[in-house]
């Protein structure tokens, strides 16, 4: 009697006992509100101070790491809070990689936790040691391991701040099991950020500003190209009314759609390897190209001997070495994009003189939109992301996985806000668009959130079906199933003479089974009429719904740029 | 191209790592790396020779060891004046007999010879990565067993000429 009455004081008691309740504590402070967990030997520690924290902190219990941080990167990029991940040493730690990677190559924030091996075994090949720290180096944008248990709040302090300013981007914090189950010998006092070498640069350089805006006035061929780093400076609103005041023709990369109103007549659409045409050759034929927040990646280039070959370059990124990276700048600025767009408004005095640039590309928007044809052999799955688009008014958050599925999200789910898509752009994960549509019905739960996913990357990342059984969380998933690794089966029938090697998937689950199997609501869709009657009843229902629509298999991405070939080279162009 | 670039970083675990990993991923040839402490306590200085193609990879490097948050500043001395030295210690075959042949051949190096046994012995050069070179040239007919190299490291002079006398102070071109 006598133990349990202090086992209930210690339970109770507000003051952090071992480095692991210290941990929660500071998360606490930092305002984190959900962690992406999975347990293990490593971890107990944390997870007996989460035991204590007493639900003050939700904790969801995934069913893969992978799947887990992927959900936290969903949640990331919703609320621009980074998404907070704790795992167990060893396999716990080497399952994140995939979604470490996915967040550095997409600047997304996280701060994940790792658990590791006691310090006095670390280097000894001990039970589930892994070296995260090694593993991890060239996939965050910076790694810590806890040496000492007074360093933990100048460490979880600092890895937050890293995590969400400048370029966000993934931090890792491994915490050998013995800081985290040691005992706090004092007080931790307040820690203070020491980052002498971390300053990154918001402010964009005057001169550097005033050369823009005067090579706007003087642009004949002026086009802006929208990337992810919009988002990031929270800018869209600024963007739309810089680009609407000058009447400037907006391109957006592929992360990022919604930055620009899709239905506004200046907005060409997504540029790219499956970009519209009029976007391509906005890029092609500019001799202005006003880059905000986008790296030039080669999925969005093609090859870069034709890529803006006439144009000034003007970059504005907050990451310095994205500048000049893979196109050569005439006008480098480095600065938030939101202080650079509000700097721009004020020094850009007069528009350009261009309606006959105007005049071509809303030609081009005319004469080559995108398109697809019916088939009265099944559904086309442009079609099945029209008719998704359509029955959520365009207004759903949209996580996608990779694949041609996609693309055509890409293509037809066109947004008129920011901060509602979701798409592993970098990496091109599979497996990445279920779970992150989970983390994003977490981050905003009012909110209708839409999982396009393949039939292939669904199977990667499908025993994430609990989590939003056991939580309610009403996420609704299409898969538009081709019965094939549809993205690989185009490239095989396109570029590798037809020859469909291992990318057909013979055999699959029957998902409504497997959906009921979780509890989950399933339907199977075959036909048009199916669908139309069968999608109102889903995004009315309050709960996750899993419809599994049967497309047409030789389906393809198009317009497309094939590998190597320039930005204007495109095939597949509506005819 | 061959650059010179110093970083000062902080001195922490796995720093070393870090820029090195980064420039083995960005496909950068280090020709040599040296670390030391600096006259800061928790602050060392890397100095690192790099082959590059232009100036476009050169801005690349440079941007990218900023990046790191460990790393403090970098430059790219190559076009300072600078006071830049490695050293390097030199087992050379000999027997008794050659030695003052071979004293001869190191002493306008101003070399010295630091160890010396029945069948061989060892020389310490400081200079200037040609200079070493050329001892080694000079060396290798009398059948070198083994060589350590530092690699380099340098310091920017006092003063710092105009830009039209940089040139003659070139180390590497
Ligand atoms: C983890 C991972 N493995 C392999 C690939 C290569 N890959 C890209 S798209 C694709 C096919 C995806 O098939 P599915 O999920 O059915 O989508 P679809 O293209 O059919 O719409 C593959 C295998 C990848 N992107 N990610
Ligand atoms: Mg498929």
């Amino acid at each position: 009697m006598k133990v349990e009455a202090k086992e209930l004081e210690f339970q109770t008691s507000t003051a952090p006992q071992t480095g692991a309740d210290l941990l929660i504590d500071l998360l606490k402070k930092e305002g984190v509100e959900t962690l992406f967990g999975y347990p293990g030997g490593a971890v107990l520690p944390i997870y007996d101070a989460i035991y204590r924290a007493q639900g003050t902190i939700q904790h969801i219990l995934f069913r893969h790491e992978q799947g887990m941080i992927h959900a936290a990167e969903g949640y990331a990029r919703i609320t621009g809070k980074p998404g907070v991940v704790i795992a167990t040493s060893g396999p716990g730690a080497t399952n994140l990689v995939t979604g470490i990677t996915d967040a550095m190559m997409d600047s997304l924030p996280l701060v994940v936790f790792t658990g590791q091996v006691a310090r006095n075994v670390i280097g000894t090949d001990a039970f589930q040691e892994a070296d995260v720290m090694a593993i991890t180096t060239p996939i965050t944008k910076h790694n810590y391991q806890v040496r000492s248990i007074a360093d933990l709040p100048r460490i979880v302090k600092e890895a937050f701040h890293i995590a969400s300013t400048g370029r966000p981007g993934p931090v890792l914090v491994d915490i050998p099991k013995d800081i985290s189950a040691g005992l706090l010998s004092e007080e931790p006092k307040e820690a203070t950020i020491n980052l002498p070498g971390y300053q990154p640069t918001t402010k964009p350089n005057p001169l550097q500003i005033k050369k823009l805006a005067d090579s706007i006035t003087k642009a004949k061929k002026p086009v802006i190209l929208s990337g992810a780093g919009v988002l990031h400076g929270k800018a869209s609103a600024e963007l739309t009314a810089f680009a609407e005041q000058h009447q400037l023709p907006v391109v957006t990369t592929l992360l990022g759609l919604g930055t620009f109103p899709a239905d506004s007549p200046l907005s060409l659409g997504m540029g790219g390897m499956h970009g519209t045409y009029a976007a391509n050759m906005a890029l092609y034929e500019c001799d202005l190209l006003i880059n905000f927040g986008a790296r030039f990646d080669d999925r969005l280039t093609g090859n870069l001997k034709h890529f803006a070959p006439n144009a000034k370059v003007a970059h504005i990124d907050i990451d310095p070495a994205e500048i000049g990276k893979n196109v050569p700048t005439q006008i480098p600025i480095v600065s938030d994009s939101k202080e650079a767009l509000t700097e721009l408004r004020t020094e850009t005095k007069e528009s350009p003189n261009h309606e006959e640039w105007l005049e071509t590309l809303k030609q081009y928007k005319q004469d080559y939109p995108l398109w697809f044809k019916h088939d009265s052999n099944g559904m086309c799955p442009q079609w099945v992301i029209e008719a998704v688009h359509k029955v959520t008014n365009g207004d759903a958050i949209v996580a996608t996985d990779v694949g041609q599925h996609q693309m055509w999200a890409a293509q037809y789910y066109t947004f008129k806000q920011p901060h509602r898509w979701i798409t592993s752009g970098g990496l091109g994960t599979m497996g990445f668009g279920f779970p992150a549509a989970i983390g994003a019905q977490i981050a905003a739960p009012d909110s209708t959130v839409v999982a396009i996913v393949g039939d292939g990357g669904f199977q990667m990342t499908l025993q994430e079906l609990s989590i939003i059984y056991e939580r309610n969380l009403p996420v609704k998933i299409i898969i538009v199933n081709n019965g094939a690794l549809g993205m690989v089966r185009q490239w095989q029938e396109l570029l590798h003479g037809n020859r469909i090697s291992e990318s057909i998937l013979h055999t699959q689950p029957d998902f409504v089974k497997l959906a009921e199997s979780y509890s989950i609501r399933g339907y199977r869709v075959d036909t048009q009429e199916e669908l139309i009657t069968v999608l109102p009843e889903v995004f009315a229902y309050n709960g996750p719904v899993l419809v599994d629509c049967r497309v047409l298999q030789q389906e393809k991405v198009f317009p497309m740029i094939a590998p190597g070939k320039g930005i204007h080279e495109m095939i597949g162009v509506k005819p | 191209m061959k650059r010179i670039i110093t970083a000062t970083v902080q001195d922490r675990s796995g720093v070393l790592y870090r820029v090195t990993g980064l420039l083995q991923r960005r496909q950068f040839n280090i020709e040599s790396i040296s670390v030391g402490p600096t006259e800061t306590e928790g602050i060392s200085k890397m100095t690192l020779v790099v082959e590059v193609e232009d100036e476009q990879r050169l801005e690349q490097v440079t941007k990218q060891l900023n990046k790191q948050i460990d790393v403090l500043k970098v430059s790219d001395i190559t076009d300072k004046a600078i006071v830049a030295r490695e050293l390097a210690l030199i087992k050379v075959a000999s027997s008794s007999q050659l030695r003052s042949e071979i004293n001869g051949i190191i002493d306008p190096f101003r070399a010295l010879i630091i160890d010396v046994s029945k069948d061989s012995l060892a020389i310490q050069i400081t200079g200037r990565p040609d200079k070493i070179d050329a001892l080694i040239e000079l060396l290798r007919p009398y059948g070198i067993k083994e060589i350590a190299r530092t690699g380099l490291t340098a310091l920017q002079r006092g003063h710092q000429p105009q830009v039209n006398e940089l040139a003659a102070h070139a180390l590497l071109k």
